[in-house]
């Protein structure tokens, strides 16, 4: 089945959210109040890795595992939609204690009650939706 | 081997762990990007009809889907399999600040007082769940991705929107957490 190795990767990255305890709201709010290194390290040795990988690809012309070439599309520059965009994202990420993966992996850890922050997460993508015609990109 | 894992894990094994999936999904010729499925999820519940922004064909990112399928299993596994004994150990000056607030520290993974079914209908338990909810689907698609897609892929790949953007998500986070949090707790 073609898609038996997200499932096990998304499972990978789950056991790795929990285990390194990035799902937890505490966690998140060490890491704004810049009391711990644990949150900056995931992520940046995440990155720092991520960047190997990502040279090594261009440098080698690394190809996928049924031999298409692996793009990266450049994202369009604009200052108000990254910025503003992001800023919101963080108010929420600092309320809720989760970013998109960790509220999915929440879940799985028996917090039944992250559905209703998912709920309000996908409505509020519908919203932003509805309204991005009228928001500066 | 289960007890070794079944320890906190260090963020040397956990960076770089998110780092192998990341480049496994490019290997297989995707991107690694969770908020997007929350696009896919609008669409589903039928957003598309009324919507151009939805209207798009949402099988094709099956595949992102099924890895956060993926994601809520791997939190049951580890909650199930690998979990440890020991309550989680935060820094005390962060438990002293939040006490303060009034938000207690039991060394469970989340406060009890704020996320219960029972404070959902509170105003506190509304901002938290809700509204917060609400502003990581509306700012990560404006931003046009979140941690995984931005913070990590976006800046692995040395894009300057995505430096914005993080830039962004911290600068939103201190924000709440310096200057609303006394406000609102």
């Amino acid at each position: 089945m073609k898609l038996t190795k997200f499932l096990l990767l998304g499972i990978l990255f789950g056991i790795v959210m929990t285990k390194s305890e990035v799902i937890s709201w505490y966690r998140i709010q060490e890491m704004f109040r810049f009391h711990s290194f644990h949150m900056y390290g995931v992520m940046g040795s995440a990155l720092g890795v991520g960047l190997v990988f990502v040279q090594w690809i261009k440098r080698r012309g690394i190809r996928t595992y049924d031999g298409q070439a692996i793009e990266f599309k450049p994202k369009a520059f604009s200052i108000p939609r990254y910025l503003f965009g992001g800023s919101l994202f963080g108010i929420g990420w600092a309320l809720t204690g989760a970013c998109p993966g960790p509220l999915f992996t929440l879940l799985g850890n028996g917090f039944i009650l992250y559905s209703v922050v998912i709920l309000s997460a996908v409505l509020g993508t519908f919203v932003y939706g509805k309204l991005r015609n009228r928001l500066p990109h | 081997m289960i007890e070794l894992l079944s320890q906190p894990w260090p963020w040397y094994v956990a960076g770089p762990s998110i780092a192998v999936v990341m480049f496994l999904l490019l290997w297989t010729g995707k991107s690694f990007g969770v908020s997007s499925t929350l696009r896919s999820l609008c669409s589903i519940g039928g957003a598309g009809k009324n919507c151009d922004f939805f209207d798009f064909d949402w099988r094709s990112q099956n595949w992102n889907l099924v890895f956060v399928g993926g994601a809520v299993i791997g939190g049951y596994l580890a909650a199930h399999f690998l979990s440890s004994p020991e309550p989680l150990q935060l820094d005390p000056r962060t438990v002293e600040e939040l006490s303060e607030l009034g938000i207690a520290f039991d060394g469970s993974f989340l406060p009890e007082d704020l996320f219960s079914w029972s404070s959902l209908l509170t105003a506190k338990g509304l901002i938290v769940m809700v509204l917060g909810g609400f502003f990581v689907g509306f700012g990560t698609r404006w931003a046009g991705g979140c941690t995984s897609g931005h913070a990590i892929s976006g800046l692995a790949d040395l894009q300057l929107p995505s430096l914005i953007a993080a830039i962004g998500f911290f600068a939103g986070g201190l924000l709440m957490t310096h200057f609303l949090f006394p406000l609102i707790f």
